[in-house]
């Protein structure tokens, strides 16, 4: 096992990593990551070295499994090196092809590559396609080029480069400084300076201090953690002991929630492999530093997340926040000062340490530096995991790498920051992403979730749902939260029933104010963002929910009703034949007609009513209209007249 | 120990370093009311009734007095316009679960809580962690604690342990501001 004690010794052994690799043989990497492994990557991997070696290339070709790339609709997603060839959607069946085709004859499957919408253009090269030409990927670019059970795979494309240059080429106050000055902020929610928390911590007293990694992603439909950490765990232990060199802190923890069981995995072989390296340990490259990690699996608590809570977990205590009125990063872990970092950030210090903080603040806005990766999930037609600059639009986001909304529906919100964030409206799409840009608009860049909503969505509904999420994932410690979440929740639940009374809007606001004001800790105190963001932009939509029993999106299913249109009813017989409770009446070339008392508005005639009819309609806020009389409901077809 | 000069509602309050806002001030005679506190336990700062208006370098700020340490020159308001409304709110809250509580209704009358604010929900038990929190820290015994989450979090003895216990000691029953836990020991007892 080859121990590296200096700078020196580690760019030797890196150069004899690239040595022995031929940058021109043909290389298939393959995302295995959680999304692609869903979608079957597994099987695909499997039919790859199956193939290769039936076709006798074992030798002469490698065959990598990586991180997610992040085109995570696309998946499984291959790419072949040296040309990048970008093959999408993968299955075993394709790959006797893939291996014939592109690997021995040089020649790229067509239909497999991605076709631009748009234009009909088959594009060859990841980089080229709309969803990755707009991106930025600084972190989370490496994901597809390596093997994250390979230290050596991150050694070769530069790995612990940063580590040694601030282990032995800078002081710990340096190292501050340089952290400070490119103004990273915190990618976990509150956009907190890293480089100020940090620095407070290397200013408190006490001889034992820790660094943690905040790995406690729980944001329904955000995973750019996840991928992270599966994809390139060791950019973030590169990064931890990084800031446990800056602090003065000898032990770190990876604070990851078990649900992750792949990041689990890859950050336990990565912190062997580092342990072997002598990466991690006594002495670390020579310079004296000791550093350990250890990583503790959280039990799967939203709240978690939240600084002091996750600390509280960490020393083996249920999962609460404690009140504070001492920062964390003085008073933290077991009394010790503290600095909890979520994953990107972490992530995002070994390329700050390289390339300097005058080269990461060149991108984004004057406050908020670098890039961000954002979940780009909900109605638009490329989910996954998108890094851009900040500062892009999210008109950009959406539309020029997210590729818009399917079924040409029409956009209504975006949701950012997670269940206590808020939802940005259409007139707000050219809002530049930053963290106070978004605090502005009454949302939060939180830990980069989006979720894209189109205009099938009930504003209402959706502030019910996150609100039903919080007050399952509230600690249930102090009053504003549980009990004010507890009766917020029943008013929203009776608005989107129709129960919904004059004032309780009023009540809900009061509610949200005794919240904010009172509530222990950031989790009670945002809980009543998902209500006030969408009250600030949709007020209109509460108050029809309210005053007149009308759901405008035609989604909140007690307060619409299912009415086949006689006009337009061809007695096609597709909705009748389908309808699970027999609530529809009619026959051949009988106008059917839907019995209002046995319809339970699952919407499955307004689905299979064929679009050419579209007999099929939603109502809400207006009487269903009576039933044709049974004389007029035949229908005399002018074909048979003659 | 040195001592601390501030300010509570007007009046000057000598104080040690280390205690808090509301020690401060009960030791000067001045009453926030409290539903969570016991002297003998680690603050908790769970029903947030001692939130008081805090003026320091300008501008003022809501903080829980069970937990906020005295600091030099602090102007602390007991009473205020917002202090009162968060109160009667969380009052309000309250009273949905244990509306026949003695200490609560006492309360609801000096801050106008409504009672019948919000629909009934009659569980009595209002989180306050008393019991949990003396048997824990004071009898080290963890003969009850409080179970999930939330808003279905409630508290719950542990039979193996308070069937050896709780029969000798029951020293939290006066503890609790509503009768619920009389109640949850009750219902303990069927599965000793």
């Amino acid at each position: 096992m080859p121990q590296i004690n200096s700078p020196a010794e580690l760019e030797e052994f890196r150069k004899g990593i690239l040595s022995k690799r031929d940058p021109n043989k043909p290389c298939i990497t393959l995302c295995a990551g959680s999304a692609c492994h869903a979608s079957g990557s597994g099987e695909v991997a499997a039919a790859i070295e199956e193939e290769i070696s039936k076709q006798g290339l074992s030798a002469a070709v490698d065959v990598r499994k990586t991180g997610c790339h992040g085109f995570c609709e696309r998946g499984p997603i291959i790419l072949i090196h040296p040309k990048e060839i970008c093959y999408l959607q993968i299955e075993p069946k394709d790959v006797p092809e893939i291996v014939s085709e592109t690997i021995k004859e040089n020649k790229v499957v067509e239909r497999l590559l991605y076709t631009d919408p748009g234009t009909k253009e088959k594009i060859t090269h990841e980089h080229e396609i709309p969803f990755y030409k707009n991106q930025h990927r600084l972190v989370f670019g490496s994901n597809g080029n390596i093997d994250p059970k390979s230290i050596d795979d991150y050694l070769a494309i530069g790995g612990y480069a940063a580590l040694a240059k601030a282990l032995t080429g800078m002081t710990a106050e340096q190292v501050v400084e340089e952290v400070k000055k490119a103004n990273l902020r915190g990618r976990g929610g509150g956009g907190f300076p890293a480089g100020s928390k940090w620095e407070g911590s290397r200013n408190a007293p006490g001889d034992i201090k820790y660094v943690i990694v905040n790995a406690d992603e729980g944001d329904p439909g955000a995973y750019m953690d996840r991928a992270l950490l599966e994809g390139n765990p060791h950019c973030v232990l590169e990064g931890l002991i990084i800031g446990g060199y800056a602090i003065g802190a000898h032990e770190g923890y990876i604070y990851v929630r078990q649900e992750y069981p792949l990041a689990v995995e890859n950050v336990h072989s990565a912190i062997r492999q580092m342990e072997e390296y002598g990466l991690l340990g006594k002495n670390i490259l020579g310079s004296g530093f000791d550093f350990v990690v250890k990583v503790h699996q959280g039990a799967g608590a939203f709240v978690c997340g939240e600084s002091t809570a996750l600390m509280t977990a960490l020393e083996g205590r249920a999962g609460e926040p404690r009140p504070k009125y001492v920062r964390s990063n003085v008073v933290g872990l077991w009394g010790r000062p503290s600095v909890l970092n979520n994953v990107e950030t972490w992530a995002n210090v070994p390329m700050i340490i390289n390339k300097g903080a005058d080269w990461f603040t060149q991108l984004g806005t004057e406050k908020s530096k670098g890039t961000k990766i954002f979940s780009l999930v909900g109605k638009i037609t490329n989910t996954g995991l998108v890094e851009v600059p900040m500062g892009m639009t999210l008109r950009d986001i959406i539309y020029t790498i997210g590729g818009g909304i399917p079924g040409g529906k029409k956009f209504k919100a975006v949701q950012t920051g997670g269940p206590s964030g808020g939802c940005i409206p259409e007139s707000q799409l050219d809002l530049q992403v930053g963290f106070d840009e978004l605090t502005q608009a009454g949302s939060m860049m939180g830990s980069g979730g989006m979720i894209v909503m189109d205009e099938d969505t009930c504003m209402v509904d959706v502030a019910r749902y996150f609100m039903d999420f919080l007050t399952d994932e509230s600690c249930g410690k102090c009053v504003p939260c549980r009990e004010g979440m507890r009766q917020m929740l029943k008013l929203l639940t009776n608005i989107t029933q129709g129960k919904g009374k004059e004032g309780d809007i009023e009540l809900l606001e009061e509610l949200s104010e005794t919240a904010i004001e009172a509530a222990l800790c950031a989790l009670g105190k945002s809980s009543p963002n998902p209500f006030l963001s969408t009250l600030k932009y949709f007020r209109n939509e509460y108050e029809a929910h309210v005053k007149e029993k009308r759901c405008p999106a035609l989604s909140c299913k007690e307060l619409i009703a299912y009415h086949i249109d006689p006009k337009k009813c061809q007695a096609c017989m597709a909705c009748l034949k389908k309808c699970p409770v027999e609530a529809i009446d009619g026959g051949k070339n009988r106008i059917h007609v839907i019995d209002q008392e046995k319809c339970t508005k699952c919407g499955t005639c307004f689905e299979v009513c064929p679009p050419r009819f579209g007999s099929v309609q939603k109502i809400s806020g207006e009487p269903v209209p009576p039933p044709i009389p049974e004389e007029a409901r035949t229908i005399v077809r002018e074909s048979k007249q003659k | 120990m040195s001592e601390i000069l501030l300010q509570i509602d007007g009046k000057e309050v000598k104080a040690q370093a280390g205690m808090t806002v509301l020690e401060a001030a009960r030791s000067a005679g001045i009453n926030i009311p409290t539903l969570c506190f016991h002297e003998k336990l680690e603050p908790y700062g769970g029903c947030r009734l001692c939130i008081v208006e805090l003026e320091s370098r300008g501008s003022t700020r809501l903080v829980v007095s069970c937990v906020y340490p005295v600091e030099k020159n602090l102007v602390v308001k007991t009473r205020s316009e917002k202090v009162d409304r968060i109160r009667k709110m969380v009052l309000q809250l309250l009273l949905a679960h244990a509306p026949d509580a003695f200490d609560l209704q006492e309360l609801a009358q000096e801050y106008g809580a409504d009672k019948n604010r919000f629909e009934k929900e009659a569980s009595f038990c209002i989180h306050c962690g008393l019991c949990v929190r003396y048997c824990a820290e004071v009898k080290k015994k963890n003969a009850l604690g409080f179970i999930d989450r939330g808003i279905r979090k409630e508290i719950s003895f542990i039979p193996a342990i308070a069937s050896k216990e709780c029969w000798d000691c029951k020293e939290c029953f006066p503890l609790c501001p509503t009768e619920a836990l009389q109640a949850a020991f009750v219902l303990a007892k069927a599965f000793f």
